[in-house]
């Protein structure tokens, strides 16, 4: 059985080949557009070279593969469910999207909206990963299956982007005392 | 549709490099501290991302045509297959690369070594792989550059590969190396990859076979994305 490959760091120079199409972080092309902004930080301050990638079901749902297998769920023209951005001189990133409809979890329940997220960084050798819950949804957070599976509530709530006038935002601490919840995927 | 997705299978032999390695400066305000929490896999990780071909342009692959010049330095052909942990092809995958040109320098702001920018090298290609997982760029050798990160410290000569595999789960960013760099011992990135066996695994194969004789010389390498867990058996 051949062995895995191991990953490496995407380095500062990244955007040479990864962050070549300026609309890369548009899922969803229109005014009504949810706005899904953060910052990066690592232990000294905003992180200038992060990449951020993120993978999510549409309005219904649905995620376009074919291991999506729910025919009776819409998929809309054209939305790929993945976008990138690199972060700017600040530190930032935005995406333009939708929020995702409920997706199936573990044993047939279903989880709570979430966009998955990797970010990768000169200095991280692999990918760190997490998800992006939604503030408007704390009933149905409080039951989701990967939610409860973090014990400490501070730790739970890095998950969970914040309500601003101008959409959502989620800030991403990759070391230190805010250090967001990351997943071994 | 069954309610449990099969997942795909985790690293158990420990050829990915720690977060925290602290001969790589950097991972020492960027390695997250607190342990990861495992993610059993949902629909959300076993799916990801789909590029058709229709999305990638044929010349995309010829990093020395894409400019009004050649670009310069040694040509060379860099060519593999992309499989799975049980040897199975991955195909229709994304593959993108980017690298600094022969004199290593990066077509990039940030990049301050003194050494010559090629107006007719970027130094980003993709391409799709096709049904057997092969993907095949022509390229120049990258040039080897130094970086700061300690006294006198010298990346080994690299390209930077990005795959994406069949699933959010699968996702890869590696690099490819030469054989016999003598930049290996001192370079902390290289060596972050702790099991010897995996980190030969980064080092690209000469390639008489793919050689293009009074053209092209060629390195060979296979890129081995995580295998998918067992089916269960139904009762």
């Amino acid at each position: 059985m051949p062995g895995l490959t191991p990953s490496q760091t995407v380095g500062p120079f990244f955007a040479i080949g990864l962050d070549r199409d300026p609309r890369a972080n548009v899922l969803v092309d229109d005014p009504g557009a949810l706005r899904l902004a953060g910052t990066v930080f690592d232990a000294e301050g905003p992180v200038v070279d992060a990449l951020l990638e993120i993978w999510q079901a549409n309005g219904a749902g649905r995620y376009a593969h074919p291991e999506d297998e729910r025919s009776d769920l819409p998929l809309a023209d054209g939305f790929t469910g993945f976008g990138r951005c690199a972060t700017d001189a600040e530190g930032r990133y935005e995406f333009r999207t939708v929020k995702p409809g409920p997706v199936p979890g573990p044993g047939g329940r279903p989880q709570a909206p979430h966009i998955d997220v990797s970010v990768f960084a000169r200095g991280l050798l692999n990918r760190v990963v997490t998800r992006v819950y939604f503030p408007d949804e704390a009933e149905i957070n409080a039951a989701d299956p990967v939610l409860a599976t973090i014990e400490d509530p501070q730790r739970r709530s890095t998950l969970v982007a914040q309500a601003e006038d101008w959409g959502l935002r989620f800030d991403i601490h990759l070391q230190g005392e805010s250090e967001t919840a990351f997943f071994a995927v | 549709m069954s309610s449990e997705v099969v997942g795909y299978r985790r690293d158990g032999d420990g050829a990915h490099p720690p977060y925290l390695y602290p001969d790589y400066r950097a991972t020492r305000v960027r390695a997250p501290e607190r342990p990861l929490l495992l993610l059993r896999h949902t629909l959300s990780e076993v799916t990801g991302p789909v590029f058709g071909h229709d999305r990638v342009d044929a010349g995309e692959a010829d990093l020395t045509a894409q400019h009004e010049g050649e670009a310069l330095g040694e040509r060379i052909i860099v060519s593999g297959r992309v499989l799975d942990e049980d040897g199975r092809p991955v195909r229709d995958t994304l593959v993108e690369i980017w690298q600094a040109n022969a004199a290593g320098r990066y077509h990039h702001d940030v990049d301050r070594h003194p050494a010559p920018l090629d107006p007719n090298f970027t130094g980003a290609g993709r391409c799709i792989t096709d049904a057997e997982g092969r993907y095949r760029f022509v390229t120049v050798k990258p040039g080897a550059y130094p970086w700061k990160n300690h006294d006198n410290a010298w990346r080994a000569a690299h390209i930077h590969v990005s795959l994406f595999g069949p699933a959010f789960a699968t996702r890869l960013v590696t690099q490819m190396y030469f054989p016999g760099d003598p930049l290996f011992f001192q370079d902390p990135i290289f060596q972050s990859v702790r099991d010897p066996d995996a980190r030969e695994r980064m080092i690209s194969g000469f390639d008489l076979e793919t050689t293009v004789p009074e053209w092209a010389l060629a390195y060979r390498f296979d890129i081995v994305l995580r295998g998918r867990e067992a089916i269960p058996t139904e009762d």
